[in-house]
């Protein structure tokens, strides 16, 4: 919004120039976010808050600048010449909560022709097109005090009358803009005895506007309903000056100054004369309640021992009435002034005398505070995982939390949450997986020339649960490219299947389970082959593994991909690990190695099952060194080199029992189908 | 001529101190003309070996000849003797393994400036990391770390926060909407959160005053992904309630959390603002930290700050009592306690501080961008 200093000023004498005007408003909470121009030109463009209507015209802003200052404002008067005859017009309010007030002049024998020099450089310079003088007229009205009128050409309204009505079925008006609008009987209209002739408060119309040929005029100041308003100005998408001033509530005792400025402003340029009286019809009057003040309170809140002197100055200057009050509890009874709508409670006069006073003005202190922080249950394990994943080299990464219908479906089964009101169509679901998200960003990097990349996100997933909605958190992994960095000195290598499964059992052994065991029972969007689940006491918590192939191409991921999903709401059913320290052995250790050739369909948890059920209790590990398919090994069958390390903690272990142990696993194995190789 | 060890005739002292001399000058002789490891073999074993060394035949030639009065005085000189020898072979040996190491050592010299082998480090997302920085500044005042959910319902986000039904600031936030909601009574239907603001409410309807919590979260708006807009960011909600929060109280706050965050130089100034859940409600500037305040930056224009020397870094106030009206049952009686509210975005301060041109890049993983932040 725009406003011009110049006009300000003819209110009020500001002791300061412009650039000081715009900072001292702008601390008083009129915000002036820049100048545009200078000297008689110059423009404030404005920021005024939503809550602040009487201060989005230039003698709102002048009523701020007196009490800045501590000068005297100026008041608008309208010099009007003596009336002829009567006005003889009616006005008929049929809905007096939605029109409590409508006033209205008659004026006669009026020329209409361009606005005066003045008038017209005033709206140009804050970006109004000038009209004629009587549209112009109430533009200059609407800036200069806040109030939005509207002249109608008395001619063309049919039955000397105005009804304030609801608009009934099939009724159609065409507004200013040239537009047709079908009105339902939601909307409030202001019309003749016959039809309507304009959309209350938000835009007149067009067949009763005034034009070249229109010789009379009717002017109207209305007060209307702020909720209907805006209902109104929403349906039909019409943000007009007019209805953002009555959306958030009008002057309702200006109706009749505004009025007379119209008048005075139209007769001075256009000539003809005044009919009658002003016409004002109050269909209820608009009271608003005085509030009591209590100095005690405005300490308590602002923490400043302001006296009551300057609370007294500051409220009245703003046009509040402050009465002094002894005995009691209250120590002022303040009456609001009518354009001050906005004011209502105790504490909305604290915040009138805070901005005034000046937010800088008041000291710095710092509470004191007996309570205790509290730990998110979840910080402990996500500070572990996070500070993991960053230790293998994952780059943290954040990505959107929309998805397309598309992906919504082929990456989760999920009910999901639609949204309304989209950024596009490919933004219309909330993610029910992180997985696309993962995979677009790999793909931005593919797509880039960028082949070695590791991200991890953690975000929450979302979905529909009765009439609500679910957030589950999860962590999602994807990587691409060399298991280690191109080096001049080490040959590198594709990151595989177990590079993932490395840094899953990483994260995942930070936390306490009786068991822990994978399978190859992963959803469809990954690699049958090549992917695995996380299972802990029998609870999904991670999937991982290679993104399907089908998948990867439609995606056109030009090399393998992998990715990882953990479930956190499942995996911190677990604790951290709490850890205990074991004595270090005092004897030495002792390794055997098997080498194997079993069958594809022995896979090596049976292997470790097998040996484990054996129940060696000096057994410490056993491990696959090497695993061999090809050459002289048959077809469908494996050659595996394993390791076993016994250990005792209370003595050196003799030849004979390692043999024995190591007897027992080769019969185990050889149980499970395996030969022995020589 | 190569030194034997002499039979003795002459016990006296005199005697036995020349025969030292004469084999303390061999050993010094020979330990000097030992030069490599197997030198040194033979040069211990001459003077060490138990058949025939040096050390045997003093023992043997020496003491055991000896008569039985001088056997005392004896003793004691083969004793010093032996240290002697024993002392000369160790340190002839570190000699010639360090000789040899030279050269060793020489030969397995690395050009050192070729580059290492590097593990790569993963890096922290600059929002998520500011996020993390100004939490922390909070937790060392005091304040507990709470959390809300994404997907809110229009009172918590809206209602409870002052934002009546049809109010025009509703317009300010941009709401994006979940769809088919239009059944359900106007205070259920599903949004997503605009800011971490509904949290002040659920947590105060969860926990009784005296209250501090900081709400880290991602919000939305219905604003389209471009360099300077995001449909989805980060922000950070604080609160205070007690009984005796003032205005000078959010100030002061906010002014220690400003320095612990931008340096103890900056300068902290309020303005009035408006927020329907905060009353008074003001925004907070920081003096410039990229060009200190005086709006130019190596004598061109600073753009954060606009020129101005002052960048809007959040909004607050003190608690609208309306808003307390909504949880006075938990104990919130605005007649009794009051408090303050802050909000800051988080992305726009990453920005401010990496010196970031595009908010996009934030929201693309790409490995270029991220890895400047290890």
């Amino acid at each position: 919004m725009q406003l011009s200093p110049q006009w300000i000023r003819e209110f009020v004498a500001i002791p300061a120039d412009d650039k000081r005007l715009a900072e001292d408003l702008t601390a008083a909470g009129i915000a002036v976010e820049s100048i545009n121009g200078s000297g008689e030109n110059a423009v404030f463009e404005m920021e005024i808050g939503t809550n602040r209507p009487d201060a989005m015209n230039h003698y709102g802003v002048a009523r701020e600048a007196s009490a800045i200052y501590d000068v005297a404002l100026k008041p608008i008067d309208a010099k009007l010449p003596d009336a002829r005859g009567n006005a003889d017009f009616a006005i008929e309010i049929a809905e007096p909560d939605l029109c409590p007030r409508f006033t209205a002049r008659v004026l006669r024998s009026i020329r209409i022709k361009p606005s005066p020099e003045r008038v017209a450089r005033r709206l140009g310079l804050l970006d109004q097109r000038p009209i004629n003088n009587a549209v112009d007229a109430t533009n200059y009205t609407l800036w200069e005090m806040g109030k939005p009128t509207h002249a109608f050409d008395l001619d063309l309204l049919e039955g000397g009358k105005i009804v304030v009505r609801r608009a009934q079925e099939g009724e159609t008006l065409k507004t200013l803009d040239g537009i047709e609008r079908n009105l339902t009987p939601e909307d409030l209209v202001v019309a003749d005895a016959r039809r309507p002739v304009a959309l209350a408060g938000i835009m007149g119309g067009f067949d009763t506007m005034i034009t070249e040929k229109t010789r009379n005029i009717l002017i109207e100041s209305a007060w209307w309903d702020p909720a209907t308003i805006r209902k109104g100005s929403r349906r039909y998408g019409l943000h007009t000056d007019a209805s953002h001033r009555f959306e958030r509530g009008a002057d309702f005792e200006s109706t009749v100054l505004s009025c007379d400025r119209v008048a005075e402003l139209i007769l001075e340029s256009g000539g003809g004369e005044l009919q009658g009286g002003v016409i004002d019809v109050v269909a209820k009057r608009l009271d608003l309640a005085p509030i009591a003040l209590r100095v005690s309170e405005v300490h308590r809140i602002l923490g400043a021992s302001l006296d009551a002197r300057e609370i007294y100055r500051i409220l009245s200057k703003l046009g509040f009435d402050v009465m002094p009050e002894r005995g009691g509890d209250a120590d002022f009874t303040v009456r609001i002034p009518s354009w001050r709508l906005d004011v209502e409670r105790e504490i909305d006069l604290i915040e009138e005398i805070a901005r005034l006073y000046g937010y800088d003005k008041f000291a710095n202190t710092l509470p004191a505070f007996a309570g205790a922080v509290i730990e998110r249950p979840d910080a402990q394990r996500d500070a572990k995982l996070r500070s993991s994943l960053l230790g293998l080299g994952y780059n943290e990464a954040v990505s959107l939390t929309f998805i397309s219908h598309e992906d919504a479906e082929q990456f989760s089964d999920s009910p999901v949450i639609e949204l309304a009101n989209p950024i596009s169509e490919e933004a219309s679901i909330m993610r029910t997986s992180m997985v696309p998200g993962m995979l677009n960003m790999l793909a931005y990097n593919l797509n880039r020339g960028i082949d070695n990349v590791r991200l991890f996100e953690a975000g929450q997933v979302f979905q529909a649960v009765d009439r609500g909605a679910s957030e589950l958190r999860q962590i999602s992994l994807g990587a691409t490219g060399s298991a280690t960095p191109p080096s001049w000195n080490q040959p590198s290598r594709p990151i595989s299947f177990f590079d993932l499964k490395g840094d899953v059992e990483n994260l995942l052994r930070a936390f306490e389970c009786n068991a822990l065991c994978y399978d190859a029972h992963t959803s469809e969007c990954y690699h049958p082959g090549r992917s695995a689940r996380a299972v802990m006491d029998g609870v999904c918590v991670a999937q991982f593994g290679q993104i399907h192939p089908d998948v990867a191409a439609k995606r056109k991921l030009r090399q393998d991909v992998f990715i990882g999903e953990f479930y956190l709401d499942r995996l911190y059913q677990h604790g951290l690990r709490s850890v205990r320290y074991e004595a270090l052995p005092r004897y030495p250790a002792v390794e055997r190695d098997f080498s194997f050739i079993f069958s594809d369909s022995v896979i090596f948890e049976k292997i470790q099952q097998a040996v484990g059920a054996l129940g060696l209790r000096e057994l410490r590990s056993f491990v696959p060194v090497e695993i061999f398919r090809g050459g002289n090994v048959p077809a469908g069958k494996y050659s595996i080199l394993l390791r076993a390390t016994f250990q005792s903690g209370e003595r050196t272990l003799r030849e004979d029992e390692v043999a024995d142990w190591s007897a027992k696993i080769v019969k185990a194995l050889n149980t499970l189908g395996g030969s022995q190789r020589a | 001529m190569a030194y034997t060890v002499p039979k003795l005739k002459d016990f006296s002292p005199t005697a036995l101190d020349k025969a030292s001399e004469k084999l303390a000058a061999a050993l010094a002789k020979e330990a000097a003309e030992v030069q490599t490891e197997s030198d040194w073999k033979s040069f211990r074993d001459r003077w060490m070996a138990r058949k025939n060394g040096v050390l045997t035949l003093v023992n043997d030639l020496w003491l055991k000849a000896a008569p039985k009065e001088n056997k005392r005085d004896i003793g004691q000189r083969v004793n010093q003797i032996k240290q002697q020898v024993e002392q000369t072979v160790d340190n002839r040996l570190a000699h010639v393994q360090g000789a040899a190491s030279a050269s060793r050592l020489s030969a397995e010299r690395l050009d050192v400036t070729l580059p290492g082998n590097r593990r790569p480090l993963g890096a922290e997302h600059p929002v998520i990391k500011t996020m993390n920085e100004i939490v922390s500044v909070f937790r060392n005042l005091g304040y507990s770390i709470a959390e809300g959910p994404v997907i809110e319902t229009d009172y918590y986000n809206f209602e409870a926060l002052n934002f009546p039904p049809n109010h025009p600031a509703r317009d300010t936030q941009d709401t994006l909407f979940v769809a088919t909601q239009e059944s359900k009574p106007l205070r259920d239907r599903l949004l997503l959160r605009t800011h971490t603001s509904p949290v002040q409410i659920r947590t105060m309807e969860k926990m009784k005053p005296p209250l501090r919590i900081v709400v880290p979260g991602k919000v939305h708006r219905n604003d389209p992904l471009d360099a300077s807009h995001s449909p989805m960011f980060h922000q950070i909600e604080g609160l205070a309630v007690d009984t005796n929060i003032t205005l000078g109280d959010l100030k002061g706050t906010l002014d220690h959390a400003m320095k612990a965050l931008f340096g103890s130089s900056v300068k902290t100034s309020f303005r009035p603002s408006f927020f329907p859940f905060t009353e008074p409600s003001a925004e907070l500037l920081v003096s410039c930290f990229i060009c200190g305040g005086s709006g130019k930056r190596d004598l061109e224009p600073c753009r954060p700050c606009k020129q101005t020397g002052w960048i809007e870094i959040l909004g607050c106030g003190m608690v609208d009592p309306n808003v307390f009206e909504f949880v006075k049952g938990n104990g919130y009686d605005p007649r009794k306690i009051s408090g303050f509210a802050f909000g800051m975005g988080v992305d726009r301060l990453a920005i401010l501080k990496y010196g970031v041109d595009d908010i996009q890049l934030f929201f693309q993983g790409d490995v270029r961008f991220l890895e400047q932040f290890v």
